[in-house]
């Protein structure tokens, strides 16, 4: 399954890049994309565990810069 | 400016007045040096902060880690008044980057400024103001003149004329009246119009094209992943030249504490941060002004792609020609006129070609599609019917033949419907649709701007085809092809243009959705209210403007032209103030130009995209 994801307040480039690789080391996540103009996510994982890897993906974000919101809905 | 901005800008402001008031100040060296401590901690004290985050994370190479190092290291080396310095103006950089970075965003947007804010539902006579999300499918909306048509419908009261400027670029006013399907994102322009609402929100045209425009940025170009990668390898590379630098060369030469402060300069001049935001923000500008001339790229990819193109195949109908056909001759043999157009007619009364529309069209009579029984249609060749017990076939020469039958010759320039009933030859009809004015020219462009190979692929007849070829200046047409003939024609291309070259195929994204895909760019031509144009193509062209393809390849190489620039002029100057101070040629202040002031004009270079 391929979903979008909005980011609110990515403020640096290189984050996004480092969430990117790291978002794609997730097991189970096939594709990933942060793109830091378009403040957006694009994820691309296995169905069958989507909200868990979803949750993961959140905790890596957080850790790569704290301020930044996944915006899902 | 958003409010993190704000709170920065005025951060920035209270750092610069304490630092300027600093020089003033007549004291003890200790009170100075506490003094210049507090400005640095005011003005560092995120960047510190996301470096330990990063050391936390072990990630600890970037540009606040290289920030923090050297101005720490300013300041146990005694320069106080760098140390502060250097951070404050990384600072402002940072800040300038931002609000470029926003505002490129904002003007992106804009240009894209279709969103409708507000629809006017009409329920039990009265107008309520209603957020388009809250609209369903089936419910009456009313659009008042200068207002934007929130969701696709039908018109069902009034007439009006309407704008299509924001989605295609072209401002061509469009009549409507009771019965026209009407498209969101349109301005309305003259009368009051009701409409029957046929899709929701998240499903209307206007949501799809901002989806599409606002996810195009995550499918990266190549120049965009190599400055991830780059900044990724480089970062490091730097401080371990850095460490080296500050301990290598004292060992023999001594004088420890100068290369010392050799080695922090080295660090403020790395920060790879001017070609990591510039790069995405040029080409983040390449797809906004694309979107802009009505031009749909899906993402930085095929802008590379775009700036590549070698070989362009077209599809003919619809993309070369306008589309449009009319039944010009009609020629009968032992029938009437009128006999041989009915047949016809009925004939292809369940197939949606443009050929069957104009034979529908010409007969102009309701079809009791009763009669009709049993059709068959036979891809590229014709159909087969069966009206009122008796076998009718219609199309092209060669599915005649195939039945036995000898059809007549017919001139050229026209497709001809050749009908057979009971195997016996009733006569044919021919119908021509013209060629788009500006084909001929945006050909020429497009050789001119570096595309070697134009072919086209058709279904329709040999005559036929070439006629319109050597017309608009195309160098090779094959003709009589099946949809997939011309997704082997394609591969063919595919496979004998070079390797770092690409190929491009246009059409119109109704038959060729396997072509688009298989292409290294897909372009469809038409896109407004099509969705499966919009799904299958790579690159999408609202209106059916054939120039818009030339104006593509100009913007894609202006986008990398410029994403080159960046990278070369970045990464030169700060190779030159390395060299420079690893001679001890450089200072700090240097340094900060080499940083900061690169990144800054890094920015303003990419910004030209934008304006644009």
């Amino acid at each position: 399954m391929k979903k979008y994801y909005k980011l609110v307040d990515l403020d640096c480039a290189n984050c996004a890049a480092k969430m990117e690789t790291n978002i794609k080391k997730i097991k189970g996540v096939k594709d990933a994309s942060v793109s830091f103009m378009a403040q957006k996510l694009m994820l691309d994982a296995d169905d069958n565990d989507f909200d868990n890897i979803v949750k993961e993906v959140i905790r890596v974000c957080h850790k790569v810069e704290p301020d930044c919101e996944i915006v899902i809905n | 400016m958003t409010k993190k901005q704000k709170k920065m800008l005025k951060r920035i402001i209270l750092s610069l007045c304490l630092f300027a008031a600093i020089n003033f100040v007549k004291t003890s060296v200790t009170v100075l040096r506490i003094l210049y401590l507090i400005v640095y901690l005011i003005i560092s004290y995120d960047v510190i902060k996301m470096s330990f985050i990063n050391i936390k994370n072990k990630e600890p190479f970037d540009e606040t880690l290289l920030m923090t190092i050297a101005t720490v290291g300013a300041f146990l080396s005694g320069e106080y008044a760098e140390g502060t310095a250097v951070m404050l103006f990384y600072q402002i950089g940072e800040l300038f980057q931002s609000i470029a970075v926003e505002r490129s965003r904002k003007s992106i947007s804009s240009l894209m400024d279709i969103r409708p804010d507000y629809a006017w539902l009409e329920k039990d006579g009265e107008l309520i103001k209603t957020d388009p999300y809250e609209i369903k499918k089936g419910d009456i909306i009313v659009v008042k003149p200068g207002e934007k048509i929130p969701l696709d419908g039908k018109v069902i009261k009034g007439e009006s004329v309407i704008n299509t400027s924001a989605l295609t670029g072209e401002s061509v006013p469009q009549n409507v009246s009771i019965g026209s399907s009407v498209i969101s994102g349109c301005v309305n322009i003259s009368g009051l119009i009701h409409i029957n609402v046929e899709k929701e929100f998240s499903e209307s045209t206007v949501s799809k094209i901002l989806e599409l425009v606002e996810n195009s940025s995550v499918k990266k170009a190549k120049a965009e992943n190599f400055i991830t990668k780059f900044a990724r390898v480089y970062t490091p590379a730097v401080v371990l030249c850095a460490v080296v630098l500050a301990i290598i060369p004292p060992i023999f030469l001594g004088n420890f504490s100068q290369w010392v402060s050799r080695a922090l300069i080295f660090l403020v001049v790395s920060c790879p941060c001017a070609i990591v935001i510039s790069v995405p923000l040029t080409f983040f500008g390449g797809i906004g002004s694309a979107s802009k001339r009505g031009i749909l790229v899906k993402g930085g990819n095929y802008i590379d792609a775009m700036a590549n193109v070698d070989t362009i195949v077209f599809d003919k109908t619809g993309t070369i020609t306008e589309g449009i056909f009319k039944v010009n001759t009609i020629k009968s043999i032992d029938c009437t006129e009128e006999e041989l157009i009915k047949t016809a007619a009925e004939a292809e009364a369940f197939v949606e070609h443009p050929i069957s529309k104009a034979l529908r069209d010409k007969y102009g009579k309701k079809i009791d599609l009763n009669l009709i029984t049993d059709t068959k249609n036979i891809t590229g060749m014709g159909v087969e019917a069966k009206i009122n017990g008796n076998i009718i076939n219609a199309g092209n020469s060669k599915y005649i033949k195939t039945l036995g039958v000898k059809p007549q010759t017919t001139e050229n320039g026209s497709t001809a419907v050749h009908v057979c009933k009971n195997k016996k030859y009733m006569g044919y009809i021919l119908i021509s649709d013209s060629i788009k004015p500006n084909a001929e020219k945006t050909i020429k462009e497009l050789k001119n701007s570096g595309v070697n190979h134009t072919a086209m692929l058709t279904g329709d007849s040999a005559e036929n085809a070439v006629a319109v070829a050597q017309k608009v200046g195309i160098d090779e047409v094959h003709y009589g092809l099946l949809p997939k003939d011309k997704v082997d024609f394609t591969e063919k291309y595919m496979a004998k243009k070079p390797v770092d070259k690409k190929l491009a195929f246009v059409g119109d994204g109704i038959n060729d959705a396997p072509v688009l895909s298989m292409a290294d760019i897909g372009i469809a031509m038409g896109g407004l209210g099509s969705d499966a144009a919009i799904e299958a193509a790579d690159i999408v062209i609202m209106d059916d403007n054939i120039s818009k393809i030339p104006e593509v390849i100009k913007i894609a190489k202006k986008t990398i032209n410029i994403a080159k620039q960046n990278i070369i002029f970045a990464i030169s100057i700060k190779i030159i103030v390395l060299v420079l101070s690893a001679f001890g040629l450089s200072n700090m202040w240097e340094a900060v130009f080499a940083d900061v002031g690169v990144s800054v004009i890094a920015i303003l270079n990419a910004c030209r995209m934008i304006r644009k």
